[in-house]
């Protein structure tokens, strides 16, 4: 269960940050994003699969999140 | 030499691996790979971030000189203790060249070497009564100091000090911030964990301290320079481009840098950061907590800073924008200039880098505005995600090496032959002797500034004067005429 930062690059896109595998990915599709949560199963763009239970209200970025591998 | 395909490259990484044992061998070929502009990421091709090798030679350093040497070393208001058996300290005294403006001993003391000395009675009894003692010593000789580092060295860990509850009690009675930095030189593999840990101390103990307090003036052009140690004088030859194009410089870490500006950082709009290795952690706290962007930049070579400064700019509005193209206008004469005296007599060489931090990847473009090619690059103590961006940046199929060893580097430089080697002091001889060209990549030779436009036109002069250097042909001694000379007299 790593603590990911979730920021948002400039091109908009997240980027997924894992501090201490020094792990930086774009986030592809993320499973519920809507007004109302976010989270769910998130893909990332190396093809690698993360969970999070879903937050309600979505969470503003930059910020650290616990992920499970998915 | 003609540049090699990527298959000679593989079979010289094999050839040099040979003389290992199994399982060394097994080892060191994952931190060994040749250049492939297509992988996306390093992890597949590199391994970084490792504990050397017992046996090897390595030139890496330990945390203490990742935390003392670099990140809080050049601060120059405050004091910063070696805490421990003398030697750590003065051996590294001023080693690093951070130019400061002050008057040393009064009120900066960059330079200055201060240590609690440990002798074997403070091993025994600790050291926290010693520590105490110095810091009031420290008040009485340097009222001055606007606040007190310990850093701590190896034995401080291993004896179990406690030196968080000495800084607190300090810190009342001095009315000044004491910081406990546990950077024992045993923790991590390298300098790295150093760098992180020094974050986490400015981190914890620094930067919240003018949290909610609003009097100091701020303007929306605030930036702060982090990851520029001033290396002689790269943050000031930073600087300057900074304000010509607008913006207002609020800190700078932490070359010639000040306690009051590292605490002023929180305001600033936006962090620039030039050494990602050694301070994306404070950044990314910075981001997180205060919510300030952070953007890498590179000011070495007029290429990379031109893209710099537009990519600064893109954070700003139009007067900046219009700002970064009048600095860019304004040098183009001078740096032209440059680039047409010094290419034709550097056009074409090889270079071979080994250094750390962000120059393996951040001086490239710089030589290649001199048309001169980066054939090998490494880094000391880089994690995956500096390879990351220096795949990018170097050319397909050459080499890259992680915390290479000194039997690895000579052999590849045998091989690969370069015109020009630029890595640090424990190297240079070694190489000088082999009768290649070698320029000090850490400390820049004693030279400087390299950063930015003004830097750029020292670099350039640097790399000619030691590359086309009239020493190099004189490297054989005069009586030793060729190869077939000898062989003749003999037979006559």
């Amino acid at each position: 269960m790593p603590n990911v930062m979730i920021r948002r690059k400039p091109d908009g896109n997240l980027q997924f940050y894992v501090a201490k595998q020094d792990m930086e990915e774009t986030v592809a599709t993320v499973e519920k994003d809507t007004a109302e949560e976010w989270g769910g199963t998130v893909e990332l763009t190396d093809g690698s699969k993360w969970y999070i239970d879903p937050i309600s209200p979505p969470p503003v970025f930059p910020t650290t999140l616990r992920f499970k591998r998915g | 030499m003609t540049n090699l395909t990527r298959e000679e490259t593989e079979a010289l990484i094999a050839e040099v691996l040979e003389i290992y044992p199994e399982k060394a061998k097994k080892d060191r070929a994952k931190h060994l790979t040749v250049n492939d502009q297509s992988v996306e990421q390093s992890k597949k091709c590199i391994t970084s971030n490792r504990k050397s090798l017992p046996g090897v030679m390595t030139v890496r350093g330990c945390a203490y000189a990742g935390s003392k040497g670099v990140v809080w070393g050049p601060i120059k208001d405050m004091i910063h203790i070696s805490h421990g058996p003398v030697g750590c300290g003065q051996y590294s005294r001023a080693g690093r060249r951070n130019y400061y403006v002050g008057t040393t001993g009064i009120n900066t003391f960059g330079t200055m070497n201060f240590t609690s000395d440990f002798q074997e009675k403070d091993i025994v009894f600790g050291g926290d009564k010693k520590l105490s003692k110095i810091m009031t010593e420290i008040e009485s000789l340097f009222p001055l100091a606007k606040g007190i580092s310990v850093q701590s060295e190896c034995p401080i860990g291993l004896i179990g000090d406690d030196i968080e509850a000495v800084s607190k009690k300090a810190s009342k009675e001095l009315n000044k911030p004491v910081v406990p930095v546990r950077c024992e030189g045993f923790r991590g593999v390298s300098q790295s964990l150093g760098h992180h840990i020094a974050n986490d101390a400015i981190r914890d103990w620094v930067l919240d301290k003018r949290d909610g307090d609003n009097s100091f003036v701020t303007t929306p052009y605030d930036v702060s320079i982090i990851g520029d140690y001033n290396i002689g004088g790269d943050a000031w030859s930073s600087r300057t481009l900074l304000e010509e194009m607008g913006l207002r410089v609020v800190s700078q870490w932490s070359g010639d840098g000040t306690l009051a500006e590292m605490e002023l950082t929180p305001k600033v709009k936006l962090n620039l950061l030039h050494c990602y290795r050694s301070m994306n952690y404070i950044s990314r706290h910075m981001e997180e907590k205060y919510g300030i962007p952070w953007v890498e930049y590179n000011f070495f070579g007029p290429t990379k800073i031109a893209e710099s400064l537009r990519k600064i700019a893109g954070y700003f509005d139009d007067t900046i924008k219009a700002g970064a193209e009048r600095v860019i206008e304004r040098y183009k004469a001078q740096y032209d200039a440059v680039i047409a005296k010094y290419r034709p007599r550097l056009e074409g060489k090889r270079v071979m880098l080994y250094v750390g931090g962000l120059r393996p990847r951040h001086v490239i473009g710089a030589y290649e505005d001199l048309g001169m090619e980066v054939v090998g690059t490494g880094y000391e103590f880089a994690h995956n995600d500096d390879y990351d961006r220096t795949i990018k940046d170097m050319g397909n199929a050459t080499l890259i090496y992680d915390d290479v060893t000194g039997y690895e580097f000579e052999e590849f430089v045998k091989k690969i032959k370069p015109d020009l080697i630029g890595s640090g002091i424990k190297e240079k001889y070694i190489f000088q002797k082999m009768g290649i060209p070698f320029r000090q990549m850490h400390s820049w030779d004693y030279s400087g500034p390299y950063h930015g436009y003004d830097g750029f036109a020292i670099f350039a002069r640097d790399m000619d004067m030691t590359l086309n250097n009239p020493c190099w042909g004189k490297m054989k001694a005069p009586w030793i005429k060729d190869e077939a000379a000898p062989a003749v007299a003999a037979a006559a």
